[in-house]
């Protein structure tokens, strides 16, 4: 592909990419929304957050991998046991990291 | 700064990869660096550039980050009514900054409280996720595929995402959204540009506001 078609990717993907970010923060007034949307604003963390963690643990390569083989499963549920009991971004962390590494040694 | 140590550790190595991966694709330094500086969406830029680098026509991959982007939409609804008394200048500014990883840590800050000075705090940390972000994505260009291929530190990113959605979980509908949200998105996984965990996040939100006002409904009538 010639640089130039490459730079237009960028400036046109970057502009869409702005845009899209800038929608409901200064393109749409928080106003004209119905009250049923505004409601349900809190909502969008949990589902968002839980939405790019769980895949990220339980699909190897697109294909579901719930075996003892999937170290980054069994870290991610030794993290969120921590995350549970301690609430500690720091321990939630370093537990699963540290999980992940003594599996690959094993 | 102290809050996204975990998050930089994660994006160091995603920067990286990103960079070596641009310029294998056949993107040019100064433009691989240009993804980074101008489009700055991590997941974007991989599909972005492998796309090139496989021959795909601009207006493709131009509709591909888009679509792959659609998420920011929730992130900026979310974040909305926190910044509406920013002046105009502000809000230009951090929603240049709004990525995942800012997203979580903006979530995070405004369940704590203290909101006046909190926009500093966002444009502090969005600043620094972009400075490094740079910085990891010159260092992968220059050292192109001289990479380790599977840096474990990556699991940080996940992982700081995790401890950041625990505090959200505060009632019966917030776990019912993030427990619909986690399933949907390992259903929908295998949908194009990344369009799962949009649709996902979607229908989660709504079976969250559905459960939350079937539940008030039957507080009104007790």
């Amino acid at each position: 592909m010639p640089e130039r078609s490459i730079w237009v990717v960028v400036v046109l993907g970057g502009l869409a990419t702005y845009l899209i970010r800038l929608s409901f923060i200064a393109l749409i007034p928080h106003e004209r929304l119905p009250a049923q949307f505004r409601e349900g604003l809190r909502f969008i963390p949990p589902a968002v957050l839980s939405a790019i963690v769980l895949p990220e643990l339980v699909l190897r390569d697109g294909a579901l991998a719930l075996s003892l083989d999937n170290h980054r499963l069994i870290a991610g549920v030794v993290a969120a046991l921590v995350a549970w009991r301690t609430r500690s971004t720091w321990l939630t962390i370093g537990a699963g990291l540290l999980a992940l590494v003594l599996l690959s040694l094993l | 700064m102290r809050d996204q140590l975990p998050l930089l550790l994660g994006v160091l190595p995603f920067g990286l990869i990103f960079g070596a991966l641009a310029v294998s694709a056949g993107v040019p330094p100064l433009a691989a660096q240009g993804f980074s500086l101008i489009i700055f969406a991590g997941s974007a830029q991989f599909i972005a550039a492998t796309m090139v680098g496989s021959g795909a026509l601009p207006g493709v991959i131009v509709f591909t980050v888009l679509m792959v982007n659609l998420r920011h939409a929730l992130y900026s609804a979310s974040l909305a009514p926190h910044l509406a008394h920013l002046s105009r200048r502000w809000k230009l500014a951090l929603s240049w900054l709004l990525t995942d990883e800012a997203f979580a840590i903006a979530s995070a800050r405004y369940r704590r409280g203290d909101l006046a000075q909190a926009h500093w705090y966002l444009l502090g940390t969005g600043m620094t996720l972009w400075a490094s972000w740079q910085v990891s994505t010159s260092l992968g260009i220059a050292l192109g595929t001289r990479l380790p291929e599977d840096l474990p530190l990556d699991f940080a990113l996940p992982l700081t995402f995790l401890a950041i959605l625990r505090p959200n979980l505060v009632d019966a509908p917030s776990w019912t959204a993030a427990a619909a949200g986690g399933l949907l998105a390992v259903l929908l996984g295998g949908l194009p540009f990344k369009l799962g965990l949009v649709v996902a996040s979607i229908a989660a939100v709504g079976i969250g506001l559905a459960v939350h006002q079937v539940r008030h409904r039957a507080d009104a009538n007790a």
